[in-house]
């Protein structure tokens, strides 16, 4: 009984932090092409999930309606840099965060607007009903989002590090005005970079969806949460996301059910903090390596 | 320049008139309702249906013939649900528009933050906010409409005592309505025989819950009871089907909407809740003394707004109970309506029969709310 109930605690786990992971991995690509940390991230997520809901509500097929949603957060994403980050592009780091910051407050006014203040659900790619082993189930849906997951961790590995354009984003990361002379358009990475991250951001949302439910302001925890999987895991490192998703989210599940479900955060946040005191880039991320 | 005189005259004469017009001119002024209610921010999903509500109704009075001979005015303000706001706004009732009688206050902290304000200026409040520290203990001065929390927990004990459930797990979230709803489940559990086996907690914001419910399948619980409002409790829902779980599941009257069907889909088949009668006018036996009330209102509000939700129907009972009482008191002397609310008998409103005394401003009992079971996904009610 107490091994079946571990193996459920795991398993739930996962399957929170697989969600974690899959939001989390949208913040590696900007950081690695600008370092910057897009707090819209978490806003991508609902535009592409409400997009989504919508265009399918409207009678457009089910994978018709969630390939449009995608590129809607696409395009989000792309406006995003040539409307606000590309006017300001001799700011600082930290003046850049704070644009997005105030992006993401006006996505989330936007989408209030546009689609109130209900709470929407979505079908799953393959039923509701549960896989199960014994006392042990998992919905087919989880299996998706760590498939994906796994997926988009292979992409963007490949991409970074046996593409041009992917080495291109990266070396405007590291050197803005060196990648600029060896003629690099550092304006269409950046475009690029926050492009990618909100097709990243939409496919993340579509798939989470019809677990977690959706409204205008979820964005805000899932951006948090996915924030924290990639500061633990390491910023810019997509395997480092992927791992301090999982991580976060099998903590949260031992800690809610063998300690106390009304402290779960709070022992989620001390191990995030135990690791950033110990290990200030992550667990994956470089450590003392000061770019000259 | 001679016009100017004249037009100067003229003015003066006006000015005069009024002052000078004859006292029985100044018995016939209108009835003047003050309201403050959550019109924008997070609670105008209570604010708007209440404003919309209450304009309705004050024109049909109106084109009746008011109240006594005297017209109906409405003075209202957006607090959006801010309870400093709210305080601004009460004191500006009072003081400037000198209003007979507040109705309002769509949330539980507006209407707290107001109570002294109100006490101390001898002004009736009726509120249309949930929570039980408005009227408990009994403020002379303010009066509610909206059941309590307190009286879900005790429609839910009394249906669980009915088919014999002695053991309880109890999962809540952490926002108000949860925690508040969790701590009078815990007080009054053993005053129904219950014993609370398990207590779990979640994060509103939370995106599955099996870690929760697997530890409650651990326990002998006999039923399952979630506090919440909003998603969560369509996400309990469905992992509770996820995980095989036989038990019979409560929720409260948090999640008493359609919406709320919707979400959970077939996952909600079974599942029993409280929830005010408006919900399920139509399915109510032509004996049922509230249908005629609760139909001829919901078909009111749906002509001219579209679905109507419970808070609407709270401005509803308030209003009325509120011109009633002005109409019974024969004056617009803030003591006597007073005393007129608290003897407020058989009042039929839309949250049940009202029937107030000087130790309970609120007057309704458990008969408010209906047990609801969801069947092929509809509400049917629980005999």
């Amino acid at each position: 009984m107490l091994l079946d109930q571990l193996i459920q605690f795991l398993i739930t786990g996962i399957t929170i932090g697989a969600i974690y992971a899959l939001v989390g991995l949208g913040f590696s690509l900007i950081y690695n092409a600008s370092d910057v940390v897009n707090f819209a991230q978490g806003e991508f997520v609902m535009i592409g999930a409400m997009s989504a809901i919508f265009i399918y509500g409207a009678g457009v097929p089910y994978f018709v309606a969630i390939l449009i949603a995608i590129f809607i957060s696409m395009f989000v994403g792309v406006a995003l840099e040539k409307l606000a980050i590309e006017q300001a592009r001799n700011a600082t780091v930290v003046t850049t965060i704070i644009i997005t910051i105030g992006a993401s407050i006006f996505l989330r006014g936007a989408a209030l607007l546009i689609w109130g203040k209900e709470i929407y659900g979505f079908p799953s790619i393959s039923g509701d009903d549960p896989i199960k082993v014994g006392n042990i189930t998992i919905l087919p849906q989880s299996l998706w989002i760590m498939a994906c997951t796994a997926l988009f961790v292979f992409l963007l590995r490949y991409f970074f590090q046996k593409t041009l354009t992917g080495k291109a984003i990266l070396a405007c990361s590291f050197n803005k005005k060196a990648a600029y002379l060896m003629g690099i358009e550092v304006k269409h990475m950046l475009a690029l970079a926050y492009g990618i991250s909100g097709l990243l951001g939409g496919i993340a949302g579509v798939l989470i969806t019809p677990i977690t439910y959706m409204t205008y302001g979820a964005g805000v925890m899932l951006g948090l949460k996915g924030f924290c999987a990639s500061i633990l895991g390491g910023m810019g490192n997509s395997m480092g996301a992927v791992i301090g998703g999982l991580i976060l989210g099998i903590v949260e599940s031992l800690g809610a059910g063998f300690i106390s479900s009304g402290y779960k955060d709070a022992i989620s946040f001390f191990i995030i903090l135990l690791v950033l005191f110990f290990r200030p880039a992550g667990l994956f991320g470089k450590t003392g390596v000061e770019r000259v | 320049m001679k016009l100017h005189r004249i037009v100067r005259g003229l003015f003066l004469i006006l000015f005069l008139g009024i002052f000078l017009a004859p006292p029985w001119a100044m018995a016939k002024r209108p009835i003047k309702i003050g309201s403050f209610l959550a019109l924008t921010g997070p609670a105008s999903f209570l604010g708007d249906p209440e404003l919309k509500t209450l304009k309705m109704y004050i024109e049909e009075v109106n084109e009746k013939g008011g109240i006594d001979g005297h017209k109906v005015e409405l003075i209202y303000y957006d607090t959006g649900g801010k309870a400093k706001e709210a305080k601004d706004i009460v004191k500006r009732l009072i003081k400037k528009d000198r209003v007979d009688v507040i109705v309002g206050g769509s949330t539980s902290g507006t209407t707290l933050a107001v109570i002294d304000i109100v006490q101390r200026a001898k002004v009736p409040l009726i509120s249309l906010a949930g929570s039980i520290r408005i009227i408990q203990p009994v403020k002379k001065w303010v009066f509610k409409t909206p059941h309590t929390d307190r009286m879900a927990a005790a429609k839910i004990f009394e249906d669980m005592k009915k088919r014999g459930i002695t053991k309880v797990a109890l999962i809540t979230g952490d926002g108000g309505f949860d925690k508040s709803g969790r701590a009078q489940c815990l007080d009054l559990a053993p005053k129904y025989g219950i014993e609370i086996v398990a207590d779990e907690k979640y994060s509103n914001s939370d995106t599955d819950m099996t870690t929760q419910l697997t530890k409650i399948r651990a326990t002998d619980a006999q039923a399952i009871l979630n506090f919440g409002f909003g998603k969560a409790p369509a996400i309990v829902t469905k992992n509770v089907r996820q995980l095989g779980i036989k038990l019979p599941l409560y929720q409260s009257h948090g999640v008493a909407s359609k919406k709320f069907l919707q979400l959970a889909g077939k996952a909600a088949e079974g599942v029993r809740l409280p929830a005010a009668a408006l919900l399920v006018a139509e399915k109510l036996p032509d004996s049922d003394p509230q249908k005629k009330v609760l139909l001829a209102y919901k078909h009111k509000y749906e002509a001219k707004y579209g679905p109507v939700s419970t808070f609407g129907g709270h401005a509803y009972d308030g209003l009325f109970i509120a011109l009633d009482a002005i109409d019974r008191a024969n004056s617009l002397d803030r003591a006597k309506i007073r005393d007129e609310i608290e003897k407020t008998k058989n009042f039929i409103g839309t949250g049940g029969i009202f029937n107030m005394s000087p130790t309970d401003h609120l007057g309704l009992d458990l008969s408010a709310f209906k047990m609801l079971e969801v069947k092929n996904g509809d509400w049917t009610l629980v005999q």
